[in-house]
């Protein structure tokens, strides 16, 4: 192997693409793009739920538990219903999220000893997630309500009090959650939209046969393609942990250093596959959908960036195992989030050393059938 | 032009309808877009894009060993939301069970809780979650917490009914299971008839531009808006074909309930896709080759898709983005077809999101059309 051909192919390279717009905007501008869509944008913490009242007991009881749903920061009372005629109304329309029914004689039940005062919560189940969270919150203050309305100031400690804490993210912010695993989604992007024209513009220009009789060998040319987009990835990735930290205020517990040499190791491997589809395949267009199909679309649905893996199931867990996002989804996370270091990372870092390695002679072997032939 | 070649000929459409839909049919990987890769995506969304949390992992570290403990752990995993996957007697065990992602929750209880619970001492259990998935996180702490309330007034007996004095009956409507799937899985249509649509349209044209064959149509005597429906036609007609597909795979295979009218989702469609047909024309006329016109469908449809409510959730989004969800007509057809499938909602309640469509169809459809006339 010799430097100087490596560094004069990387050149090249650089220069070409230094000269197509289009894919110097993928580099450069769709990452900050997309994190300003999926940190600003993107938000799983449910508050403001929206809710309709139709309180038929007019009370002032009634009207403090109305207080308490608001006060809670979780819900606002957007409607107040006059009948049970519209709650049907309400829900169908998908004016409000939940219609919260207090029935005559919620207060007598409230202060007669040993009933219970029934009260009807009525969601839109649509939205499975929503509506779980919905349901958690209204149990809540629905119980603390009861118990401090019965009491009258009077402390009363539940039978059991289950003390949460939440480790790594404790004021559950969904950003916190999303920020780090987005490093992985951009790196798939670049790899697959940007390398993937590499060999493919190659051929379709008739540049190949140019590039095939200079004396670099397969793995100069391979090395060289991927210099320079590994220098753009790493410097992707740089601008995204800053801003994921300066902007949104993302924790990074853990070592730079080791992130920086896990990202080496999962961009080489995911550049590779890139350069190995382009040169299967020899047409940009097909190249650009194979990669999207095989590195962008897993490292969004099934890389646990969004969607938790524990719950899917068996088959598309397995096939989870197969998709090197998931590890690297592991990685930042560990390292932001959890702070946790290599005793912890080790396995993650070996498969991402195989899909390195593998990307690497997938591509070097694909690259050198053309040469040959 | 001739006058007489301005006019719309019925005959020189249908001409040119079947010279496309040969096209289409004859090319093996085109078949393999239009038939296969809808239903793989409908699976890989229909299974993959799930938020229901259940059977979250558990490390377990009971110190009392009591009856009561075990009833604790009974009525934590008696419902399938939680599973022990690891118990131990060290304390720091659940530490390193939720750093090594072993765990995604860590019970602690203590040594005396089943004494303090029969003497009526309130013990305290600890539940340690890891935040790092801050949905999961959210969905399991409201599990434990009301499992924990309800063996509470179970065991306590008569002096802690008051605690619960409140008796709140929730019902969900629409999906009473609480599935994600019932909610995804009709979104994935808006999705996947839109790609289709510029996938479809914006390629046609500019792999003929490309390949040079678009002269020779300009030169016969096919009209520019001829041309353009010829062009259309084929795709609306495959739209409509995925859309009854993914619907009939989305009804037998994922139990989708589908409780609102045929024809209000037929017009939603054909509404839909008119607009996603003029965004595909116009990608062609700004992009001389595929791969320009792939890249341009990209950065078009990814902010489309953020922004549509399809995967992520457009209510808890900053009240800016949530504006900027207004000008994208994915979103009012997701709308459209949930509230069709889930609600059973029809014409009356969805006409404000039908009528922007329709606007939208119409502008798109015109601008396009003048594009797409001038680029020719």
């Amino acid at each position: 192997m010799d430097v100087t051909r490596l560094r004069a192919i990387a050149r090249k390279e650089w220069v070409q693409l230094k000269r197509d717009t289009r894919s110097m905007i993928l580099a450069f501008v769709l990452p900050l793009f997309l994190l300003v869509f999926f940190g600003y944008a993107i938000s799983w913490d449910v508050n403001d739920i929206r809710l309709a009242v139709l309180d038929q007991d007019h009370t002032q009881e009634s009207r403090e538990l109305i207080e308490a749903f608001e006060a809670s920061g979780y819900f606002t009372v957007e409607h107040y219903l006059e009948s049970a005629d519209d709650v049907d109304g309400q829900l169908v329309g998908h004016r409000v999220l939940g219609v919260m029914w207090i029935p005559p004689g919620y207060a007598a039940d409230l202060a007669a000893p040993g009933r219970r005062a029934p009260v009807q919560l009525l969601l839109d189940g649509s939205d499975a997630n929503t509506a779980t969270i919905a349901l958690n919150y209204a149990d809540a203050i629905a119980a603390r309500h009861g118990a401090r309305a019965l009491l009258q100031g009077r402390s009363l400690t539940a039978p059991i009090s289950l003390e949460a804490r939440t480790w790594y993210n404790p004021n559950l912010e969904s950003r916190n959650m999303i920020v780090p695993a987005l490093i992985a989604v951009i790196m798939s992007i670049i790899a697959a939209m940007l390398t993937a024209l590499t060999i493919a513009r190659e051929w379709e220009r008739g540049t190949m046969e140019q590039l095939a009789s200079t004396p670099v060998t397969r793995l100069e040319v391979v090395l060289g393609k991927l210099a320079p987009y590994l220098a753009i990835g790493l410097f992707d990735v740089a601008v995204t942990v800053v801003a994921g930290i300066l902007l949104f205020g993302t924790p990074m517990n853990g070592s730079v250093l080791l992130l920086a040499v896990l990202t080496t190791l999962f961009l080489i491997g995911a550049l590779g596959l890139g350069i190995f589809i382009s040169a299967a395949v020899k047409s940009q267009v097909l190249a650009t959908q194979i990669a999207m199909v095989a590195t962008y679309l897993p490292a969004v649905l099934l890389s646990g960036f969004l969607f938790d893996i524990a719950s899917m199931p068996i088959v598309l867990k397995g096939i989870t195992f197969l998709i090197p996002a998931r590890y690297y989804v592991t990685v930042t996370r560990g390292i932001f989030l959890k702070g946790v270091g290599a005793t912890v990372l080790w396995p993650q870092a070996l498969l991402m050393l195989l899909y390195a390695v593998l990307g690497l002679t997938l591509a070097t072997r694909a690259f050198r059938k053309e040469l040959d032939a | 032009m001739s006058v007489e070649g301005r006019r719309l000929s019925l005959l020189r459409i249908r001409r040119m309808v079947v010279k496309e839909l040969r096209q289409l049919f004859r090319d093996e990987r085109t078949k393999r877009i239009i038939f296969i890769s809808p239903i793989l995506q409908l699976v890989l969304f229909g299974y993959a894009v799930n938020t229901d949390v259940h059977d979250v992992a558990t490390a377990l570290v009971d110190h009392d060993r009591t009856t009561e403990s075990r009833e604790l752990v009974d009525a934590l995993t008696a419902s399938d939301y939680f599973r022990v996957v690891r118990t131990s007697d060290r304390s720091a065990d659940l530490g390193y069970a939720l750093d090594h992602g072993d765990a995604a929750v860590g019970l602690e209880i203590p040594a005396d809780y089943g004494a303090d619970l029969l003497a009526g001492r309130s013990p305290a259990v600890q539940l340690l979650v890891d935040g790092t998935n801050s949905n999961k996180a959210t969905v399991a702490e409201g599990y434990a917490t009301r499992i924990v309330q309800q063996l509470g007034v179970r065991v306590a007996g008569p002096a802690a009914q008051q605690a619960a004095a409140i008796d709140m009956r929730a019902r969900a409507w629409f999906n009473p299971s609480l599935e994600s799937r019932v909610y995804n899985v009709p979104a994935v249509i808006g999705v996947i008839v839109l790609l289709m649509c510029l996938l479809l349209t914006a390629m046609a044209v500019v792999r003929e531009r490309e390949v040079g064959t678009l002269e020779q149509l300009l030169v016969s005597p096919l009209s520019p808006g001829e041309l353009m429906l010829g062009k259309t036609i084929p795709v609306a007609g495959v739209a409509l074909i995925q859309l009854a597909l993914i619907t009939a795979v989305a009804l037998l295979w994922f139990h989708v309930p589908l409780r609102g009218s045929v024809p209000a989702l037929l017009l939603a469609a054909a509404l839909f896709i008119l607009a996603g047909l003029s965004f595909g024309l116009l990608i062609s006329t700004i992009s001389a080759t595929q791969q320009e016109a792939f890249l341009s469908m990209f950065l078009f449809l990814l902010p489309a898709i953020i922004l549509s409510g399809f995967l992520y959730p457009i209510d808890t989004m900053p009240a800016f983005f949530q504006h900027l969800t207004l000008a994208n007509p994915l979103r009012h057809f997701l709308e459209i077809v949930r509230g069709i499938f889930l609600r059973g909602a029809g014409l009356r309640e969805l006409w404000v999101q039908f009528t922007v469509l329709a606007a939208m169809a119409g502008a798109g459809l015109a601008v396009a059309t003048a594009r797409f006339r001038r680029t020719l």
